[in-house]
């Protein structure tokens, strides 16, 4: 299916992605890079919200606020794949409503529902992704108009159906997977499952971009038609990328439901998704930034928030203060690219690379170029 | 690169300076600031109106009124069945859902009594613009013989209310008021100050001085809403109860999120909601963080009625009553009959307390968690299966 | 990035975006035909003159916001503030006024000052913080709807009657703002194909890089859509206003113009990527939503229902330009690929 061996050059002409590259280098190289500096942003808030308030910095309040941002940090990191391969998945709001709405009610009678509904739900995870996906690819529609689409007739056909909200919460036992949590653990109290779910998809999302499909995908993001030539199937590679992402987004329905019961959870769920990919450092317009600083980046998010609520920010600012700060991260990581590239002296003439006003959004051109 | 550096940093500036200053012009001379917001005699009026008699049969709620001011209606006294425009704000909440359902069945019976022939609906999907429009076309091309509208909003919709008053026809105006009293009757419960009063009163009575509130608001901006809170508020403030106010977007995962902190941060004693979607996350993440449970507002919605019996909380629903989505087109009939209607026809809205709750669950058992225990249709026919099935149109 | 032939971009820009405008027509003129039979079926005349005057109506408001969001698109940008700016406008706009008359003229520069201002930021942040459209427009976007949760409660401001005339007046079935609307796509039409910045603005969109190779400053085409977009958004928020009767904080979330102008512009023909399209493809695209909603409308088609048809046409109409653009294009390899 993909050709791109380790040892063949980046077809873009620049540095491979960082875990290609030793241990050490990599950590040296990591400080310097958007995708390694949310991690010193994360460490700065967590810091700014336990001298704020010490209750914070208690072992079973960190492990419960990382159990219940599993959910959008698996969702960012379902969204990286599609975003480092150039596109956009504005479907991701509308899926997780979808799943919301699929366990409230299918799954709210008896135990025995739970594992045919989960089949269920992650079988129409992976539809809307194939559509999104095929439609993006062979039809050639822009991904940012195929998912602004399928998010619009997805919400429809749901609430036509279904109504707006779903008929009750699934039984307890499907609740548990986001809701419960290993108890009795020294010093943490409890490990939310959401926490385990979110480390393990995070090692498979890590070791995925290690593989010959990872490094097709940051080809096919940063050059589809040189990732093309040099033997990739890019219909493919993007088509699975939607996939991952319609299935990250099931899988944070899924513990959503669980964490908060079944309600109209979802809308604008994408925007979120987004935003946290790129707080994480992953640049729009594909080609660059790791997987897990995209989770990363939704913790940072998070622990925005948290930080917001403990100095007491007028709620009606919030939203406010947020832009400000997402604004801040990415022009912060632009010029951090910059310097990267500009001292990785690899002239990169016909392509805009952050450093340039008008980089191309991603998903905006036609999925696969011919 | 430095050149570079620098003209970037003040280009930034500038922007930042720009975006700062367009806040700071603005801030000066706003309007619509609390203040400004909260009307002290709507508040009078309403304080009032909660324990003031109501004519009419309690076991038909949605046909009680405040004795008031009359409409004469003898010159729409016609023979016939009538058509009905139906301009809808919107069905994109359980609570409009459940009403939009209950008004499809009692459209159902006045079909079957031939007092109506037809209803057109045209529903506005929450946007003020379109529901103007809706309104527009209907006076040029609906053929109506009676409006009845429930706007989107209050001040916006207004000049539309007014261009259907001035055909002729009969108005009805349901839920959310408009600024012109030319409507033929406008229906509503009592309203957003009640609902502030109600609940603002009920923790006061079971907290006590220096107790913690949370507030979990939806949004900002809607006017239905900010009068609930700029009641709520006056109060428990007046009481030195220390309120925190939060946006939720009636999303269940964000309420669970906020209360959670605020438990990290300390104890809290009392929960107030402006509607109850939700309601059930918040008194989850008491249980998940092995805190007391609080005194509690949330609304007559199912999940809340039964997660608060299950937890046996201090509790009330406040109720913004949903079965007035049946009055309007008994407005109508009555209208047509030429009996006088009440110009502003005021609604019972009277919150659900614990003695109440088992009759309201009893009721309304086996329907779904979206559902409003007081949507008044269980004598309408398809009851229970239509609420159950809750399909739209 | 997109795989065309660089050179003489401006001039297959205009030559493509002339014929794919065509297109854009022809599914306007279905979707009439369609809409016209089904309308009929719904026993109501689909060309009646107050069926004509809502749907022009319904084009006038997104028609303008979609005007600069064409010229946003077209650098290769977008702008998600939108709704917010529309909002923000038609408060601004709304309590200067303040239903005094005197005060309209006034109040009308301030508001597109503050506007352009916003658009100014937008543009700004874009070109030198190097910050993408997407999340520099949204982060502004957060930072107004802050501002307005702050200080609006709900609507406030007042249009005086000689404002609010310029909504109720009709010329035949013409409403008075379709034709500001439409007057203001024309000086967009203008600016795009008579002026120097215009051509910029598809040089920047189809090529930056090489557009800067040629000696072009690329940041002023982007500065310029972006305060253009934001003016258009003001004018929409102020034609709002004049329909309210009252500024509110809300309006421009409630019509969802971020999405929908997007939607629109796309519809229209123009290449999401940038560097193709025009207005009078927009205006066509604006024109086929009115078309369908009208239809559906008749119909009464439930309201979640109209959303799916929204969704699966938006796809279908783009797939099908997405083709034409195939059939049309001469070269086998760009530029790029030939390196």
């Amino acid at each position: 299916m993909t050709t791109t061996t380790p040892d063949r050059p980046d077809p873009a002409g620049r540095e491979l992605p960082a875990h290609a590259r030793p241990l050490g280098a990599r950590l040296a190289a990591g400080a310097a890079t958007p995708g390694g500096a949310v991690y010193v942003l994360v460490a700065v808030l967590l810091v700014s919200i336990i001298i704020s308030n010490p209750n914070f910095g208690d072992p079973s309040s960190l492990i419960r606020f990382a159990g219940r941002t599993a959910p959008i940090a698996i969702a960012a990191m379902g969204q990286y794949y599609v975003i480092v391969s150039g596109e956009f998945d504005l479907s991701m709001g509308a899926v997780v409503t979808t799943q919301v709405i699929i366990a409230g009610n299918m799954a709210g009678e008896s135990a025995g529902q739970v594992v045919p509904v989960l089949v269920l739900m992650l079988l129409v995870g992976v539809l809307v992704g194939l559509v999104n996906g095929l439609a993006t690819t062979l039809l050639r529609v822009p991904s940012f108009i195929v998912t602004l689409g399928t998010m619009l007739a997805l919400f429809g056909i749901v609430r036509y159906v279904a109504g707006v909200a779903p008929a009750g919460n699934p039984v307890d036992e499907f609740r548990q997977i986001g809701r419960g949590g290993i108890e009795g653990v020294p010093v943490v109290e409890v490990v939310p499952y959401p926490l385990i779910i979110v480390v393990v998809l995070a090692a498979l999302a890590a070791y995925s971009m290690r593989r010959p499909f990872g490094r097709a995908l940051v080809a096919a993001g940063d050059n589809s038609e040189a990732a093309r030539l040099g033997g990739t199937s890019v219909w493919w590679i993007k088509t699975r990328a939607f996939i991952i992402s319609s299935l990250s987004a099931s899988v944070a329905g899924i513990i959503l439901v669980g964490y908060a019961g079944g309600r109209a959870v979802g809308e604008g769920y994408e925007f979120s998704a987004i935003t946290a990919v790129v707080v994480g450092g992953v640049v729009l317009g594909g080609g660059r930034g790791w997987v897990l600083s995209a989770a990363a980046g939704a913790y940072a998010l998070e622990l925005l928030f948290v930080l917001l609520t403990v100095l007491e920010v007028p709620s009606t600012w919030r939203p406010s203060v947020q832009g400000l700060i997402i604004i801040l991260a990415v022009a912060a990581s632009a010029r951090v690219w910059q310097v990267g590239r500009r001292a990785a002296t690899v002239p990169d003439p016909d392509r805009s690379g952050p450093g340039h006003p008008t980089q191309p959004i991603p998903g905006t051109h036609e999925g696969e170029k011919r | 690169m430095n050149r570079h550096a620098s003209r970037r940093v003040l280009a930034a500036a500038a922007a930042l300076t720009v975006l700062a200053a367009c806040s700071n012009g603005g801030s000066d001379d706003s309007e619509g600031s609390g203040e400004e917001w909260f009307v002290q005699a709507d508040f009078d009026e309403q304080m009032e109106q909660r324990d003031a008699t109501f004519e009419g049969d309690p076991a038909t709620p949605w046909l009680q009124y405040i004795d008031g001011e009359m409409t004469d209606t003898s010159q729409y006294a016609a023979e016939g069945p009538k058509k009905v425009c139906f301009a809808n704000a919107s069905v994109s909440n359980p609570w409009r859902q459940t009403g939009y359902l209950t008004m499809q069945q009692q459209l159902e019976v006045l079909k079957g009594s031939g007092a109506i022939s037809e209803m057109e609906t045209r529903d506005a999907q929450d946007d003020d613009n379109t529901q103007i429009a809706d309104i527009d076309y209907f006076i040029s091309e609906g053929n109506c013989d009676a409006f009845i509208i429930s706007p989107n909003s209050t001040a916006a919709i207004t000049p539309a209310v007014e261009r259907a008053c001035d055909t002729g026809k009969p108005v009805v105006v349901f839920d959310r008021g408009v600024e012109t009293d030319c409507a033929t009757t406008f229906i509503h419960p009592i309203g957003g100050y009640a609902w502030g009063i109600d609940t603002a009163n009920f923790l006061v009575e079971n907290l006590e001085e220096g107790d913690r509130v949370i507030a979990l608001r939806i949004l900002p901006g809607v006017d239905v809403l900010e009068t609930r809170w700029a009641a709520a508020e006056k109060i428990l403030e007046e009481e030195g109860i220390e309120v925190e106010d939060h946006f939720t977007g009636a999303d269940p995962s964000e309420i669970k999120k906020i209360i959670s902190d605020a438990l990290v941060q300390g104890d809290v004693q009392g929960v107030w909601m402006d509607a109850g979607d939700g309601a059930v996350a918040a008194i989850e993440a008491f249980e998940d963080a092995g805190a007391d449970y609080p005194v509690m507002t949330g609304e007559d919605e199912m999940s809340f009625l039964r997660k608060w019996e299950e937890t046996g909380l201090t509790g009330l629903a406040p109720v913004y009553s949903n079965f007035q989505w049946r009055t309007p087109l008994l407005a109508v009939q009555k209208i047509f009959a030429g009996e006088e209607v009440p110009k502003e026809w005021v609604l019972p809205q009277k919150p659900i307390t614990e003695d109440e709750r088992g009759q309201f669950l009893a009721d309304n058992e086996g329907l779904p968690d979206g559902h409003y225990a007081k949507f008044g249709g269980e004598d309408l026919p398809g009851f229970p299966q239509v609420w159950i099935d809750r399909k739209v149109g | 990035m997109s795989a065309t032939v660089t050179s003489p971009r401006g001039l297959r820009a205009r030559g493509a975006g002339l014929s794919s405008t065509a297109i854009v027509y022809l599914v306007l003129l279905g979707a009439i035909v369609i809409g016209a039979i089904l309308t009929a079926t719904a026993g109501r005349n689909f060309f009646s003159s107050g069926n004509i005057s809502a749907i022009l109506t319904a084009t006038s408001i997104l028609g303008l916001v979609a005007i600069g969001q064409t010229l946003v698109i077209l650098v290769g940008s977008l702008d998600l503030s939108v709704p917010y700016v529309v909002s923000l406008s038609s408060l601004v706009g709304g309590t200067m006024m303040a239903g005094q008359t005197g005060n309209i003229v006034p109040a009308v520069l301030v508001t597109v000052g503050v506007a352009a201002a916003i658009g100014l930021a937008n543009g700004l942040i874009v070109s030198q913080l190097h910050v993408h459209g997407f999340i520099a427009t949204l982060g502004v976007g957060l930072i107004v709807s802050g501002y307005l949760g702050t200080n609006y409660k709900g609507s406030a401001g007042s249009a005086p009657g000689a404002f609010r005339a310029i909504d109720e007046t009709k010329i035949g079935p013409v409403p008075v703002s379709v034709l500001i609307m439409v007057a203001f796509a024309a000086l967009a039409i203008l600016l795009l194909q008579r002026t120097r910045i215009g051509h910029h603005m598809y040089a920047v969109g189809g090529s930056p890089e090489v557009a800067r190779l040629s000696g072009l400053r690329t940041s002023p085409p982007v500065v310029v859509a972006h305060v253009l977009c934001s003016v258009m958004s003001a004018l929409a928020g102020l034609l709002l206003l004049s329909r309210l009767s009252v500024g509110s904080p809300t309006i421009g979330s409630q019509g969802g113009y971020d999405l929908l102008s997007i939607a629109a512009v796309v519809l229209g023909g123009t290449l999401l990527a940038g560097g193709r399209g025009g207005i009078l493809g927009t205006l066509g695209g604006v024109a086929i939503f009115a078309v369908m909603d009208s239809t559906m409308g008749a119909l009464q088609v439930n309201p979640f229902l109209k959303d799916v048809v929204r969704g699966v046409i938006i796809i279908a109409a783009v797939a099908v330009y997405a083709r034409r653009n195939l059939q049309v294009r001469p070269a086998r390899f760009s530029a790029q690929e030939a390196r």
